[in-house]
């Protein structure tokens, strides 16, 4: 996705120090989907109610298409009612008094009451609940509750929409339907969406950027691989459940071939070319999981000269079709790597807690890093 | 049978109730939604009529509604007549004792609504007043209900109050309750009877009113 357009996206810049701290500065597209992904705490509920005027924080301006809907420096606050917004709430927030139509109707008050019923009717459609929009919502599943609340958060054809976890109370089959049928919707839908949650796979699934956020502060916005492979520092790493996050020194760049080396624990490792660091710099350096490749006896190959790294399997669980490995490393017990292979690899190869194994890091994995944000990694 | 009594009870009744419908919504809508410095102090306040002994509370009211106070002088240069022992001096001291009977139920009823629905409908759309009208009030409502025939039925029966306040002025402020007391001390039991049973049919419709209400619906489909 490329950079949000001025016109009909959203531009959001927030800084607040109490109660809740913010310094968020991000904006989404007409059309994107932006995913906030942060810990419990780490203030994406908030920036999403600041942006439907549910919350006021101490500075920061909110623009949305040619609207200034915040802006501390001229006093601007725009009330939530008149700001167009299409909010799913994680509880749904449906109005118990009132049927899946009426709970839709009311958020149709644009309209002259006759057109209300015919649109809300559409709505549910549109929703898949058709013929249910007599029920009451605790006449309805979780599911249905989910769509009725997406259906009344879209009926006012919002200039943004607005999900805060709305995945979060329904169980794990409902969800995958739910995750498709958003996935489906999306691509009718002509508005910034913003999606807030805690669960990486599930805004890799659905978002077209994501954001990072921790203690308020947008850490790195970029689309879901680049976050993955390419975190800007060890804590944006962390934060996307990277076990793979080690220091090193840049020993040398070798333009020609595209490769700098890296010195790790005694071992000199291939990596793409960094020359944005200086021999002998100290860096932070990751590798995700996917770039960790076990050396098979059952089919050797010519792979293994590729950053070659061996050690003893200190933690072998089995997840189901994958199995999560640890490994210490020979001769640096302390230092371990963490990568999965599938069930039937490990049984294969006999894998076990205990046995030697050689593995490659696959040198364009491998992720340089600056270390200037270690001071903030370290209050944690 | 002293029916100018119990008319009289039923308007003193009826205006309590009516005046403290709004009044009541406003002060339980506060305390249930905003915090504020002090509020423990202020429901604690609200709720003295429920452990004050009748005779103290209509005592300070005698003091402060009287014609040497600020409050009963400011009102006989308004109107023209004092508020001890009048009616609207009673409709007063009503309105007061009875304020926790109808903050108490609807503040329970707006504190069950959760934050996050007031603030759906407001993303819907709605201003402050329709929000009220249409999700606010109707959620509600039982409590408000509850609120309203408890003043109702209170009202009917206080006699404390009423007889330090009032005094037993026919017509202006002797109520069926203190009628009551009347026929008893004249020995006529009788007429003491009727007007008792009179007030237990109200009070068993009252409370069967709220109890009604305030049970969570059972819905039937067909």
């Amino acid at each position: 996705m490329s950079a949000p357009e001025k016109a009909g996206g959203i531009q959001i810049e927030l800084q607040q120090r109490a109660p809740i701290q913010l310094d968020a500065d991000f904006a989404c597209a007409r059309g994107e989907v932006l995913a906030l992904v942060g810990p419990s705490g780490s203030g994406k509920s908030t920036i999403l109610r600041a942006i439907a005027g549910l919350y006021r924080p101490s500075k920061g301006r909110i623009v949305c298409g040619a609207d200034v809907w915040f802006d501390t420096t001229t006093g601007i606050h725009v009330p939530t009612p008149q700001r167009s917004v299409g909010f799913v709430f994680q509880s749904y927030a449906l109005f118990p008094h009132m049927s899946a139509v009426g709970n839709i109707e009311t958020a149709l008050n644009h309209l002259p009451a006759q057109e209300r019923r015919e649109r809300a009717h559409k709505l549910l459609a549109q929703v898949h609940l058709d013929g249910l929009g007599s029920r009451l919502p605790r006449e309805l599943s979780g599911g249905q509750q989910q769509r009725v609340a997406v259906a009344r958060a879209l009926a006012r054809d919002p200039e943004i929409l607005l999900l805060d976890e709305p995945f979060s109370a329904v169980d794990r089959v409902t969800r995958q339907k739910l995750y498709r049928e958003l996935a489906d919707l999306r691509k009718t839908l002509n508005m910034p969406v913003i999606l807030v949650t805690h669960d990486l796979d599930e805004a890799a699934m659905l978002c077209d950027r994501m954001c990072i956020l921790h203690r308020g502060r947008t850490l790195q916005t970029a689309p879901p691989d680049e976050i993955v492979n390419q975190p800007i520092d060890r804590l944006v790493a962390r934060l996307t459940d990277c076990r793979n996050i080690f220091k090193g020194k840049v020993r040398e760049h070798q333009p020609v071939t595209g490769t700098s080396l890296l010195q790790w624990n005694g071992l000199t490792l291939e990596a793409p070319l960094y020359e944005r660091f200086a021999v002998g710099e100290e860096c932070d350096w990751m590798i995700p999981a996917s770039g960790i490749v076990l050396h098979r006896h059952d089919r050797p190959s010519r792979g293994e000269h590729e950053n070659p790294v061996h050690g003893t399997i200190v933690e072998f669980t089995r997840l189901g079709v994958n199995t999560s490995i640890t490994l210490a490393l020979r001769g640096e017990a302390t230092t371990t790597l963490q990568f999965s292979v599938p069930s039937h690899v490990a049984q294969r190869n006999r894998l076990a807690n205990g046995v030697d194994i050689g593995v490659s890091l696959l040198k364009d994995s491998i992720h340089m890093m600056s270390r200037q944000s270690e001071t903030s990694d370290a209050h944690d | 049978m002293d029916w100018q009594a119990l008319a009289l009870s039923l308007k003193l009744a009826f205006w309590t109730m009516l005046l403290l419908l709004p009044l009541g919504i406003i002060i339980s809508r506060q305390l249930a939604w905003r915090p504020f410095r002090g509020r423990a102090l202020c429901e604690a306040l609200l709720a003295l009529p429920l452990v004050l002994p009748p005779t103290v509370l209509g005592f300070y009211l005698l003091v402060s509604l009287g014609g040497n106070s600020f409050v009963g002088q400011a009102y006989h240069a308004l109107f023209g007549k004092t508020l001890a022992f009048t009616f609207e001096g009673l409709l007063l001291a009503s309105i007061i004792f009875n304020l926790p009977f109808a903050i108490q139920p609807m503040q329970r009823a707006f504190e069950n609504i959760p934050p996050d629905v007031r603030d759906a409908a407001a993303c819907c759309g709605l201003g402050s007043w329709q929000t009220f009208l249409r999700i606010e009030l109707p959620l509600a409502w039982p409590g408000v209900v509850t609120a309203m025939v408890l003043t109702f039925a209170h009202t009917l029966g206080e006699f404390g109050v009423v007889l330090m306040i009032g005094g037993s002025i026919p017509g202006e402020t002797k109520t069926i309750a203190i009628a009551i007391y009347d026929r008893v001390q004249a020995f006529d039991m009788n007429a003491a009877a009727m007007m008792s049973a009179i007030l237990l049919l109200i009070s068993v419709i009252a409370m069967a009113i709220v109890f009604a209400t305030s049970r969570p619906r059972i819905h039937v489909r067909a």
